[in-house]
Formats: structure tokens, C-alpha cells, sequence
């Protein structure tokens, strides 16, 4: 499959996915459907999902220790160990897991190969992906921080801080006041930006274009159309918040009630969120999961200290020492080689070894 | 030996992919001087492995079981059910394409399918076939697709153009290990016989003699005697190691291949003199015929065979009743000592904590299995002052280092190395930073790849290391290469010879042999390869 075709598919499903909740409220006024019914089952299903993932992950076992080492082993005293990157304790592998998660250290690492005549193989900065991933996870989050707004009565003040600093350009940086009322959330651009950077980057990057599935680009494109009618409702085509908080207060409160008089995007926004959360568990998005299971990284490496049990480890057939020494008995007294047994040995056993010398 | 086209050809690499064609529907072309050659029937039956039968890989007919597919796929689902690793990168890879551009195949042949996340997905796309429900009903949509015999046939192809060097691992933002991948890959491939004879052979010989040269007692003792004489000749002192002695203090077990082929040899005669000069100080040591071999081949068949190779090491240190195990300079060998070996075969609790006899040093890291590398317990002598070294007998010699992928990525040994170096040769340089420590190049020919018939894949995948070389071979003069492997040392040379030809190889105890001034020495003329030393150049021609 060549990546026009994977780009069509899911950027098609996409918009199958935004037609469904216009035609759905717009012409069926399904808006109890779409408002309570599918933003209930598809939350279910990601819970549900993502536990289910995560136990049949941990169901698997560990049977060897096999961290990826990135730095100086714990030896002897007087060689600096690198704790973090080839950590030998406990605190060392959260150390290790804490960068990695909150700050993406193995991608920090990332190099782009130059390959000249020569040839001269050169590792240049590349530290874009880096950037962009940081840029849009954290987005994310604070978009989703902020989300909390609705689902809280009285708003908790950790929602309101965050989202004071995230406003905090309104104040000098908006070219014209007045007129982008009300006050830019730069998380809901960064991460509109930081998404369309990662598909530019998938698009741009003929490697990564070139191993890119349809897989891919839809959770993009369903990021890409979350941010959008996001921040579309906010600025332009705004909602009802008062509406829209009603109802999402009833979501949370098990009373759900779809208040009349909330605009179409509204929906569309929710059903496209409700479809991530239902994507969720069942695609690449649980490496969001999988990464604090991943035995590579969240290992310490004490393999020589500390002896870790295989549990499903079972007897495996072994050559014994008296096994070689009864093919190679005569040759090893003849080398001086100590043995075990002197060559007294009963006359088949004798015949035997004579055998298989003459194999040899 | 397959033709080699010459290095200027080779070197030009095309990295551009194609732009309409996805990789699912391009078919993989086994070739001569990329592929190994199949493993033979007597060495599959040694071991008593799945399918002993003649077979070619450039062959169409492989020989296969009819239920083959059954077999992989039931392989693949215990599999699953057995290694977290396995689940977790089966499911959690995103295709960020960090790891591309990071595997010296890749950079070394511009095969789109050597990328390390490529290499994953072939896999992948098997599993999410047979395992997922979205692979099942979305097809080639959702990444998945059948297994054919083409598929297995580019299986066999690419899990055999993957050295296991774990690089890709480090730049990965999850940990996704193609190691990892490529030894289950392996194994699955191994249940239907399809391994390569480079493996498969020493793997019969190693479970057999105790090496994979499958050399026996006798004549590794007549080639030990051999070093003996030649230590003399050069040094004026005789050496007097001892064989399977019970009731030595400390086990060694090294590489075969030290024993066997330069210059591995000058490193097993630099153990030798090490030894030697210890054994006043209190070293109590003996080799063994019977485990004979550190590395361990079964790990590139499957974790099985890993064990039972391994099984030798603590079983060899009971018999003879030692207190541990001093370990050579080996790659894989290490990676299956420090992170497979208490698991496998331990605990070890015949064996003491390892001290060292001569410095009092207790290697605590070690603590567990009981097992030291030689470059932490020459590190340890060095910086004691128990070695009386010079370092200008290896004047003559502008060194590099090259971390061994297994030992850097799969341990993290990497300044004791280093540290021993410094103290032995006057003039070291690193190369670049992107191509050492943990960031190390794989030589391109480990897991078993340093067979004759790939010397083409060899070549390429020795590519990235090769040029680092180069590097610091312009612009320092490096004219020696070091490793502390015995892989490295045997494919190095060819690899030198091919891409940097004035570059030499050399062991890291070999050079310490060489600055290691003995009690009673004679004037040392030679090196322990018989050049004449820095300074007497001039004396030889007399």
C-alpha cells in the first residue's frame, strides 16, 4: 500500500467520522445519542480496554533482565556509574523512566544519518521530532487539564492556574485586543500546530513516509479534527458554554441531560473525542501505556547482583562433562590432561568410545 | 567466498526509498554475498533441532514440514505468552522512524527492510494478522497480512541481516528492542530448521567439544603449548598455564576463537603473560578444555540453546571446585553472562563472591553469578599498582576503541576498557561520539553473520564502523584498532583490510602483554606478533 492511498483511507474515515454526528444531530436531532450515549459507552471502552491491555501485557511475564544499557555499568568503585541511563537500583530505573516519560530522553538522542561521497557518514542534529512530540503531548495535556472545567463545579484551583499560565499571552502578544476575545489558550494552537508538524514530519521524511500504515495518519487526522472544531468553537463559531457545561456536568454526575440550543460543532467535537477514546486501547496510542512495562527501559541493570527467576523456566538437555570426557578420554590422558576416570572402563563402554574416535 | 565488488562500488549506497511502492508489495530477493548458507543436517542433529535436512536458501523448495505455518504460529502464540518483551513491542511501536537511520544495515545498504522498525513490522504485520482483532477484519488496512511462504522466506532473509547489536534500542522512545525481535524471530525460524550454518555448526561443535571451533582437548592443549613457546621466544619466560585443575581458585573461560585464528592468538598469549605474572602475587587460575568457549551460539538459535551451551560455564566451576569464574574479552558471551546466565543456569551457590586475590577487590557487582570480566579485574590491578607496565612498547601503535556492541548496550562496560588502555599505550583517540559507547557500531558481522559466503553484507553492514575508523585514521594517524571481543577480532581484519587498509586489530590484553614488563624478562625485541619494538627497529637490521 503506497502512503496516497494510506492518506486517503484515513483521512476519508475522518471525515466519515464528522458526517456521522452532523447528519446523526443536524437532520436526526439524535443529540441524547450523541451527547450521553456514545461519550458514555466509548469511555467505557477505554477504560475497559486499556485495563484489559495492560493486564494482558502483564500476564505475559519477564523472563529475562534485559535492560538496554545507554552508559556506564556500576563497577568498580572508582568508575563513575551512569544511574539514570544504566541504572543498578530502584531509584536509578525511575530516574530512567521519569526522563524517558516526561521528557522523551531516547528521542533527545535522535540523529539524522547524512551519507556523502566518500563516503563520509555524518550524524547531524535532528532534534525535531524531539520538539514537536514534546510540544504536542504536552499541548495535549493541558488542553485536557483545562477540559476539566466542565466536569468540575466548583472548578478546582490547579484548573485555574493552569489555565492562567496558558492564557498568559492574551496580555501582550495578541496583535489586536478586543478582537481574539475570548483570551488565546496557546495550548489549543500548540497542539493544532505541533500535530500538523508530526503529519508534515510523517509526510516529509521519505523513511518515515515510507514505513508510515493508514494507522498512522488517522489518529492525526483525528487529533488534527479534535484541535480544529476545538478551536473553532472557541473563536469563532462559538457554543453555548453555559449549555455545554450543563451537559457535561450531567455526564459526570450520572444525570445526563442534553440541554437544547448547543451548535452542531459541539457534537462533532465530542464525537470525534469519543472515537479517540474507543481507538485508544486497541492501537499504537497505548504505547502511552506500554512504555512503564517496557522491560528495556523500566529494568534495572543488577543482572550480575541480584539473580532474577525465569518463572516459566523449565530442565533443558545438557552435554555433561562426563559425556565429553567419555568421547575424549584417551586423547586427554595422552595431552596430560587430567581426567576423572582412568580408561578401566567395562569393554563396551571401552568400544564405544573407540567409535566414536573413529567418527571424528 | 562470494565476490566482493570493490569498495568504491559498494560504497555507493542508495538511501532513497521508492515513492509508490509499498514495502508489503515488494518481494524479497534472497541473494549470494547477502544470505548465509543453509545449516547442514549433521549439525542440526547433534542438538536434536527440528527438520535436519540438506537445503539451500537460494533454493525455491526449503524442505519445509507441511504444517509449517501451524508451527511458526503456534511458536509465535507461546511466544507471546511468554515474553512481555515480545507483547509490548509487538503492540506499542508508532513508527516515529527514529531507529531507521540508526542500523548500520540500513546505512550500509539503503535496504528499506533493514530498517530496525521494518524489521519489527514484518513480524508485526504477522501478528496483528493472527492476534488482533482489528488485523483480522481491516487486513492490510490495519498493518496486517498473512503469512506466506514469502513472507517466512523475507523472515529467514532479514532476521539474518540483523545483528542483534541493540542500537536501535537506544534511540527507540519505548525501548523497542530489534534484538529482541530478531531472537524470537530466530527461534520461530529454527522450528523449521531454518538456520544458517555459520550458527549451526558451531552450536554442534560448542555442545559437543566445548568450542565452536570444534576443537578437542588434545589439540587445544597442543595449541596452548604452542603460545607457550612463542611467549618464551619473545619474553624469555616461560609460561605455566594449567587445564581443567581442580582446586584452582579462579576458572577462565575466553573466546575459542583466541585460541584458534589471528589476532585473537596474541590476546590469548597476553592472558597467558597476565597470568603468569600474577601467579607470584597469589593468581591461582586453570582453563578448561571441557568449557572451553565463552561465547555462546545457541543464543542466536534460540533461548533453549542458550542454556544448554551456557550450562557448561557453572557446571565446569563446580566439578573442579573453584571459587568463580574470570571471564575473557568476548561480546555476546557477556551479554548472555550479564544478563541471561544466573537465569538460566544459577543460582550459583557453590561458587564464592568474587575477590580479587592479588588487590583484595570484591567485585560486588558481580556478587550474583559470580562471574568477573577480565578488563574489570585488569582495571582493578592497574589501579592498584600492581602491574609494572610500559606503555612506550606500544609506541609504535596509535590506538582506537571500539565498544562491542554487546558489552556496551547489553552490559555498559565501558570506561574499564578504556581505563586499562590509557594505562598501556601512549597515544589513544576516540571516534566521533555518534559511534561509540552506547552509541556504539556494530563490527557487521555478529549473531553468528561472520560467515564467508555474506562477505558482501559484511562489508556493508561493517560500513559505519569502518568510516569512524577512517576518521580518526585521517586525522590522527589511528593505525590500531582495539576490542574487547573475539568476533570483533576476527572480523575486523577483513573488514580493515577492505575499507581502512592501514588499520590493524588488536585484543585490549594484548597490548597490556606487550607494556607488561616481567620478572625476569629478557630484553624485549618483539611484540607478540614478533614486529620489532618501538626503538629497535634498527637493532633487528643489524
Amino acid at each position: 500500500m503506497n502512503f496516497v492511498l494510506s492518506i486517503v483511507v484515513s483521512f476519508s474515515a475522518v471525515m466519515g467520522l464528522v458526517l456521522i454526528p452532523l447528519v446523526g444531530v443536524w437532520a436526526l436531532d439524535l443529540r441524547t445519542f450523541f451527547g450521553t450515549v456514545i461519550p458514555y459507552v466509548t469511555l467505557l471502552v477505554f477504560f475497559l480496554g486499556l485495563i484489559a491491555r495492560v493486564i494482558g501485557w502483564s500476564r505475559s511475564p519477564v523472563p529475562f533482565r534485559i535492560p538496554t544499557t545507554a552508559g556506564q555499568q556500576k563497577s568498580l568503585p572508582w568508575i563513575k556509574q551512569n544511574k539514570i541511563d544504566n541504572p543498578s537500583s530502584t531509584l536509578g530505573v525511575i530516574g530512567r523512566m521519569v526522563f524517558e516519560v516526561l521528557a522523551f530522553r531516547s528521542l533527545f538522542r535522535n540523529t539524522r544519518m547524512e551519507f556523502r561521497d566518500g563516503p563520509r557518514i555524518g550524524y547531524e542534529w535532528e532534534k525535531w521530532l524531539w520538539l514537536f512530540a514534546l510540544a504536542f503531548h504536552y499541548s495535549f495535556l493541558v488542553v485536557v487539564i483545562r477540559h476539566l472545567r466542565f466536569f468540575t463545579e466548583p472548578i478546582p484551583a490547579f484548573v485555574t492556574l493552569v489555565e492562567q499560565l496558558d492564557g498568559f499571552m492574551q496580555l501582550g502578544a495578541a496583535p489586536l485586543p478586543g478582537f481574539m476575545l475570548p483570551g488565546v489558550m496557546l495550548s489549543g494552537l500548540v497542539l493544532l500546530g505541533a500535530v500538523s508538524l508530526l503529519l508534515l514530519r510523517r509526510l516529509w521524511v521519505t523513511q518515515v513516509r515510507y514505513i508510515s500504515l493508514p494507522a498512522d495518519y488517522f489518529p492525526l487526522f483525528l487529533i488534527i479534527g479534535i484541535a480544529f472544531t476545538g478551536v473553532l468553537m472557541r473563536y469563532l463559531l462559538k457554543v453555548d458554554v453555559i449549555n455545554v457545561k450543563e451537559l457535561t456536568l450531567g455526564l459526570v454526575s450520572f444525570q445526563p441531560k442534553t440541554p437544547e440550543g448547543i451548535g452542531v460543532l459541539f457534537y462533532v467535537h465530542l464525537f470525534l473525542v469519543s472515537v479517540l477514546l474507543a481507538y485508544f486501547p486497541f492501537s499504537k496510542l497505548v504505547h502511552f501505556a506500554g512504555i512503564f512495562l517496557s522491560p528495556t527501559r523500566n529494568l534495572s541493570n543488577n543482572n550480575r547482583m541480584l539473580r532474577h527467576v525465569n518463572p516459566w523456566d523449565y530442565p533443558v538437555k545438557v552435554h555433561t562433562y562426563d559425556a565429553y570426557e567419555d568421547e575424549f578420554r584417551e586423547k586427554m590422558i595422552e595431552a596430560g590432561l587430567p581426567v576423572e576416570r582412568m580408561p578401566e572402563q567395562p569393554p563396551e563402554q571401552a568400544a564405544e568410545t573407540q567409535q566414536q574416535g573413529e567418527k571424528d | 567466498m562470494a565476490d566482493v565488488p570493490k569498495s568504491e562500488e559498494l560504497a555507493k549506497i542508495d538511501h532513497s526509498l521508492p515513492p509508490w511502492q509499498g514495502w508489503m508489495d515488494t518481494p524479497t530477493e534472497i541473494r549470494e554475498g547477502i544470505a548465509c548458507y543453509g545449516v547442514a543436517p549433521k549439525n542440526t542433529e547433534v542438538v536434536g533441532f527440528p527438520n535436519p535436512r540438506q537445503w539451500s536458501p537460494f533454493d525455491e523448495d526449503w524442505k519445509l514440514p507441511e504444517n509449517w505455518k501451524e508451527i511458526v504460529l503456534e511458536g509465535l502464540r507461546e511466544r507471546i505468552e511468554r515474553f512481555r518483551s515480545l507483547k509490548i513491542f509487538m503492540d506499542i511501536c508508532v513508527r516515529c522512524g527514529a531507529c531507521a537511520d540508526k542500523c548500520h544495515f540500513f546505512i550500509g545498504s539503503g535496504d528499506p527492510k533493514n530498517m530496525p522498525v521494518l524489521r519489527a513490522e514484518l513480524l508485526r504485520s504477522v501478528y496483528r494478522k493472527e492476534f488482533t482483532t482489528a488485523g483480522k477484519i481491516m487486513g492490510r488496512f490495519a498493518g496486517a497480512r498473512e503469512l506466506t511462504y514469502d513472507v517466512l522466506k523475507e523472515w529467514w532473509s532479514y532476521f539474518f541481516q540483523c545483528t542483534e547489536c541493540r542500537r536501535c534500542s537506544v534511540f527507540c522512545p519505548y525501548g523497542i528492542d530489534t534484538a529482541e525481535i530478531t531472537i524470537i524471530g530466530r527461534e520461530l525460524l529454527n522450528l523449521l530448521g531454518l538456520n544458517i550454518d555459520w550458527i549451526g555448526g558451531p552450536v554442534a561443535n560448542c555442545y559437543r567439544t566445548g568450542n565452536h571451533l570444534g576443537i578437542q582437548p588434545h589439540a587445544y592443549k597442543d595449541m596452548m603449548d604452542f603460545f607457550v613457546d612463542e611467549t618464551e621466544e619473545i619474553t624469555g619466560v616461560k609460561v605455566e598455564p594449567s587445564f581443567n585443575r581442580k582446586g584452582a581458585e579462579i576458572l577462565f573461560i575466553t573466546p575459542s576463537g583466541d585460541v584458534f585464528a589471528d589476532p585473537g592468538t596474541y590476546t590469548c598469549m597476553g592472558y597467558l603473560i597476565l597470568f603468569h605474572y600474577l601467579q607470584s602475587l597469589g593468581l591461582d587460575i586453570t582453563w578448561s578444555t571441557y568449557a572451553s568457549e565463552g561465547g555462546n551460539f545457541g543464543f542466536f538459535t534460540s533461548h533453549d540453546m542458550a542454556k544448554r551451551l551456557n550450562s557448561k560455564m557453572y557446571a565446569e566451576a563446580k566439578r573442579l571446585g573453584v571459587k568463580w569464574i574470570l571471564g575473557g574479552e568476548c561480546g555476546h558471551m557477556w551479554r548472555v553472562i550479564n544478563q541471561y546466565m544466573d537465569t538460566f543456569n544459577g543460582p550459583a551457590d557453590f561458587l564464592e563472591e568474587p575477590v580479587s586475590p592479588i588487590t583484595g577487590t570484591k567485585f560486588e557487582n558481580a556478587k550474583s553469578t559470580k562471574m568477573v570480566h577480565i578488563t574489570e579485574f585488569t582495571a582493578d590491578l592497574i589501579k592498584h599498582g600492581k602491574l609494572k607496565l610500559d606503555p612506550s612498547r606500544n609506541d609504535n601503535l596509535v590506538v582506537t576503541f571500539h565498544d562491542s556492541c554487546n558489552t556496551a548496550r547489553g552490559m555498559g562496560l565501558l570506561d574499564e576498557p578504556r581505563y586499562i588502555i590509557e594505562n598501556v599505550c601512549n597515544n589513544f583517540y576516540e571516534m566521533p561520539e555518534n559511534t561509540i559507547r552506547e552509541q556504539t557500531f556494530c563490527c557487521g558481522a555478529g549473531s553468528g553473520l561472520n560467515a564467508g559466503e555474506d562477505m558482501e553484507l559484511r562489508m556493508r553492514g561493517g560500513l559505519p564502523r569502518a568510516n569512524a575508523v577512517k576518521h580518526v585514521h585521517e586525522r590522527h594517524g589511528v593505525n590500531m584498532l582495539a576490542c574487547v571481543c573475539a568476533i570483533d577480532r576476527a572480523v575486523f581484519p577483513d573488514l580493515m583490510q577492505y575499507w581502512v587498509p592501514e588499520v590493524d586489530v588488536t585484543g585490549v590484553h594484548e597490548l597490556v602483554a606487550n607494556a607488561l614488563i616481567l620478572d625476569g624478562e629478557k630484553e624485549r625485541t618483539t611484540n607478540l606478533r614478533n614486529e620489532p619494538l618501538p626503538g629497535m627497529e634498527i637493532e633487528e637490521e643489524e
